[in-house]
């Protein structure tokens, strides 16, 4: 199976005041193609960051970070931004969507980064509302959805472009548990179905146990997979 | 293009805030339009003036007399062709604030000067046999209502040799000027009638207009009449149309100078609004932004997403404004404060504005929104 994200020997720390507080420390992780990921730990591990530095929202301090053939570190600013719309599609704990926007709007937020034509991006907004099963409320706005609704048009938001990666942080996180259910199964699909790869963050352990492999992480190691430790 | 609704929804995220912007903006470009029209007319005024007539006043002020009897003099003159003396009542029709100018002269010369006065021929020679006769202009005949054979009553300072200040004409014709409907606000009386009734400074002129051949010579015969008259006890200055009429303007004071900065001072306060404004939106959405940025969009492309933003409130409403300010326009005519339509050039440099206004406020938070931190933006710090 092809690595999609191959971190080694990766180190982050952040200043919070006068602290240095050492976040992920010579951590080496491999995600293959088509995996589903989940990444747990107690609040502080560092979950969070390393799903950043995946993403390429943020930078490591050492080591290297190569997600879908890119040697992250390696890329400027303007180049990373290019390579994030190319390659990953993102799923917050908050759905994060434009509040002015329709559900449509929304979804077609990655692709107006693309050369396609209008029609070409309203056939593959379509497609990605439909795979959520959002078409019906297309054009309402986030206030006028539900957050399992507004979660599931973020989903479509990440995949319109056909990501290679989709990194998700804590996407059940602010969902009742059908909601969250539903969400779970949305992601399973777009994972079996469409071989999109995902790396989910979350403190749910029924939300990891849908994933294909869990990975405990704790103050900035990664310990072991998550049902060894449990066991 | 494809951008467009994500712009136009960022502005507008709080609708009555935008709203109230947009008004104070739109409000500044009136008063931009109306005050730069203005001064614009003001700065072409004697743009159109008329090449081959001349103006003679009084080398010391404008508003010491002149001898009537310098009218012969200049009349000899080589190159004049023709010579009007003026002299001017200034007085209040039935109210003090409704100020009406009558001018005293020799009609058939005046109105052979001015031929973009137009009047009927009879209406002319009514005045030339009537002795108290008057030809009013278009726009003061609307004015007060004045009609051919009214009797009109006219209260001034000038004290009548039957001990009165009060004057009375009879309208015998109405004149119009099509070009210069400014121009329509004089009354044209008989300097005999005028000069022969009053106590004071009788005998006397406030200027001599003199219609000349050859343009090309002004300078020449402006130089043989104030010769003529040197070293006398009323030296006079002579000048062209252009000159005349931006010396009167200068009398004004600068008003150029005082109406920029007017309209500075206001674009200064609306600078801050206007910043103040597109800081708190870019603020409030700081992580939507970071979303934008998440999903690909450059830091240069967001900065420019919030640079659009400003430019499109402040171009609309500056356009908004200075149509607002060309459909105003027209009522500075009738007041004969300016012309009848906005220049294209208010245009222009309200638009110049416009921009200009849009980048001074629009950076800070474009700066903000290019600097934001995707990650710390993200997590709310």
């Amino acid at each position: 199976m092809t690595a999609v994200v191959s971190l080694q020997k990766v180190a982050k720390h952040y200043v919070r005041g006068t602290q240095r507080v050492e976040v992920l420390q010579r951590l080496d992780l491999e995600v293959g193609s088509g995996e589903f990921l989940a990444l747990m730990g107690p609040s502080g591990s560092g979950k969070t960051t390393l799903l950043n530095l995946i993403g390429g929202i943020d930078r490591a301090d050492q080591g290297s970070v190569m997600v879908a053939g890119e040697a992250l570190d390696k890329l400027g600013s303007r180049a990373l931004a290019r390579w994030r719309a190319a390659h990953v599609g993102f799923v917050f704990q908050f759905y994060n969507l434009m509040p002015m926007l329709s559900a449509y709007q929304n979804v077609e937020l990655p692709l107006l980064l693309t050369n396609l034509t209008k029609a070409q991006r309203a056939t593959n907004v379509r497609a990605a509302l439909a795979l959520v099963d959002m078409s019906e409320r297309q054009a309402h706005r986030p206030a006028e959805l539900s957050g399992g609704q507004q979660q599931r048009v973020a989903i479509a938001r990440a995949l319109v472009a056909d990501p290679t990666l989709l990194v998700c942080d804590e996407p059940t996180g602010d969902l009742d548990r059908t909601m969250a259910s539903q969400t779970l199964d949305l992601l399973e699909m777009v994972n079996r179905e469409l071989g999109t790869t995902i790396v989910m963050v979350t403190h749910d352990p029924l939300a990891a146990d849908r994933a294909s492999r869990r990975l405990h992480l704790d103050k900035g190691r990664l310990c072991a997979a998550a049902a060894e430790l449990a066991a | 293009m494809k951008f467009i609704p994500l712009i136009w929804a960022g502005l507008w995220r709080k609708r009555t805030r935008t709203i109230f912007t947009l008004l104070s903006i739109v409000v500044a470009f009136i008063l931009f339009g109306v005050l730069q029209g203005v001064a614009t007319w003001l700065n072409g005024f004697g743009a159109g003036s008329h090449t081959n007539r001349l103006y003679v006043v009084s080398r010391i002020s404008e508003i010491q007399p002149l001898p009537s009897g310098y009218l012969s003099h200049i009349t000899r003159v080589a190159g004049v062709r023709q010579v009007a003396q003026v002299a001017a009542l200034v007085g209040s029709y039935q109210q003090p604030t409704n100020t009406v100018v009558v001018l005293a002269t020799d009609p058939r010369a005046l109105f052979a000067l001015y031929p973009e006065w137009r009047v009927a021929p009879q209406q002319l020679q009514a005045l030339t046999r009537t002795r108290t006769g008057v030809i009013v202009g278009a726009r003061v005949a609307r004015l007060y209502g004045w009609r051919v054979g009214d009797v009109i009553p006219i209260r001034t300072s000038v004290l009548k040799n039957d001990g009165t200040t009060n004057w009375s004409f009879q309208v015998v014709g109405i004149y119009d000027s099509p070009d210069q409907p400014s121009e329509e606000d004089r009354m044209i009386a008989n300097y005999e009638y005028i000069d022969e009734a009053r106590h004071f400074e009788r005998g006397t002129v406030f200027a001599f207009v003199v219609g000349i051949d050859d343009p090309s010579s002004a300078t020449r015969i402006c130089a043989a009449i104030d010769a003529r008259f040197a070293n006398s006890a009323d030296e006079t200055l002579t000048q062209d149309e252009k000159e005349y009429i931006q010396g009167q303007i200068r009398q004004l004071g600068d008003v150029g100078s005082l109406l920029n900065a007017i309209v500075g001072a206001v674009f200064f306060t609306l600078l801050f609004l206007t910043g103040n404004t597109l800081t708190q939106s870019v603020r409030e959405r700081i992580p939507e932004l970071a979303v934008l940025k998440a999903i690909g969009f450059a830091d240069g492309s967001v900065t420019l997403l919030v640079l659009t933003e400003a430019a499109l409130l402040c171009s609309a409403a500056a356009l908004i404004g200075l149509l607002a300010a060309a459909a105003l326009f027209p009522a500075t005519a009738a007041l004969g404060i300016a012309g009848t339509t906005l220049p294209a050039k208010v245009y222009a440099i309200g638009l110049l504005i416009a921009v200009g206004l849009a980048l001074m406020s629009g950076l800070p938070p474009a700066w903000r929104a290019h600097r934001l931190q995707v990650v710390e933006a993200l997590a709310g710090r």
